[in-house]
């Protein structure tokens, strides 16, 4: 095959991302669209990891067993989730390892919303519900995103994240049916996680700084905005029909648009919260190095184990 | 790989009789016994299967992308492989 130029394997490159044509690990990719997606998919998979923490703990508290079943479910689930995207992420050419302490250290992010506190019961309803809604409206996005395996793991994600936001919603249901103290304890949990369910959705798009590239990338295929503002329209209705109050005085239809208008998110508090100074930021990944470190002996246990074995078998 | 990291194994699964077992994903693990057992926990939470092959990735060998014209292009080229190259008469059926 002839040697072709930088010039011409990006030309080529662009006119499949176009064409809609898969990028597949092993397949010629510029440099930057390799590190936009080893930033995002490993974003992505300790999103799922640390999103672990405020629902479990919540497991040995549910209030019945069948709540516990499903709680605990959810949370593998996640844990699944974060190894289809660690997999996904070591097809670019990281390690797994040096991505998971890249997290320990600091140096990459994971998504805001997991460094609120889950307060109440009631929080089991308004993070299933929101916090899984607002994922979800991300990753069936993400599902035609241009690289293979990125795309793969994000089709098996929503299938089985159909029932997270279900199971969150029903929490609420129940308690919007229940006493007064149980109204309150929903509605609470609505107004505090409301508007950092928004900003899940990252930066306005003036501000986004990656949003451009990805799109011609189309590793996005949708703005920030444009998402939040699916997410608006589908879940006021829902908040709604069970009696919820969705806290933002601005919020209301607006027939020519043919959406809902809202209020301002507070970007400070997002910068905050992503800059590390959120209510959890620290606490979150000290559990995330602690499991690390408190597991190194059983993971070194197994490898001596695999490699006595192996001896053995060639004896 | 770094020395401390387990080995990568490919995962296929059969989602049932009569299918052909199917690439599904990777994950890491110390030996194959633990591979398998992994595999069931990441990939068959929901009855996705009813048999699993792990492979140690290292020993996959794959074509060449950048070759797959030159590789490919014999049977591009080849069009009576299939049936519709061929002219036939009107009322013809069965065939």
């Amino acid at each position: 095959m002839e040697t072709m130029t930088l010039e011409k394997l990006a030309e080529n490159f662009q006119a499949k991302i176009d064409a809609d044509i898969k990028i597949e690990p092993n397949d010629w990719m510029p440099d930057n669209y390799r590190k936009t997606l080893i930033r995002q998919i490993s974003q992505h998979a300790h999103s799922e990891i640390v999103g672990m923490l405020p629902e479990g703990n919540w497991i040995t508290r549910a209030p019945s067993l069948r709540r516990k079943a499903v709680l605990l479910a959810k949370v593998q689930d996640e844990a699944g989730h974060g190894l289809y995207l660690y997999s996904a992420t070591e097809t670019l050419g990281v390690s797994r390892e040096d991505t998971i302490d890249d997290l320990h250290q600091g140096k990459v992010k994971y998504s805001s919303i997991f460094n609120y506190p889950t307060l109440t019961w009631a929080d089991m309803g308004a993070v299933g519900w929101l916090v899984d809604g607002a994922a979800i409206m991300n990753q069936v996005a993400l599902c035609r995103t241009s690289y293979g395996p990125y795309a793969r793991a994000m089709v098996k994600i929503c299938k089985e994240e159909s029932f997270h936001q279900r199971q969150g919603y029903e929490i609420m249901t129940n308690l919007m049916n229940g006493t007064a103290l149980q109204k309150e304890m929903a509605q609470d949990a609505l107004n505090r996680f409301w508007w950092p369910a928004l900003m899940m959705f990252g930066p306005s798009d003036a501000e986004s700084k990656h949003t451009e590239q990805s799109m011609r990338w189309r590793v996005k295929r949708y703005t920030n905005d444009e998402l939040r503002q699916a997410f608006v329209d589908a879940t006021v209705p829902q908040a709604e029909l069970i009696g919820l109050t969705v806290p933002d005085p601005k919020l209301q239809w607006n027939e020519e648009r043919g959406h809902y208008d809202f209020g301002d998110i507070d970007w400070d508090e997002f910068w905050q919260v992503v800059g590390g100074n959120g209510p959890c930021n620290k606490e979150r990944i000290e559990a995330r190095v602690k499991a690390k470190e408190d597991g190194a002996w059983v993971r070194e246990a197994a490898t001596a184990f695999a490699e006595k074995r192996k001896m053995r078998e060639n004896q | 790989m770094k020395s401390n990291e387990w080995p990568l194994w490919e995962v296929f699964i059969r989602s049932k009789q009569g299918l052909n077992h199917k690439h599904v994903g990777s994950l890491r693990a110390p030996d194959a016994e633990m591979a398998l057992q992994n595999a069931r926990d990441v990939y068959t939470r929901r009855s996705e299967g009813i048999s699993i092959w792990v492979v140690q990735s290292a020993l996959i060998v794959a074509s060449d992308p950048t070759e797959a014209d030159a590789l490919f292009e014999p049977a591009d080229s080849k069009v009576y492989r299939h049936p519709t190259f061929y002219d036939l008469p009107d009322g013809i059926e069965h065939m």
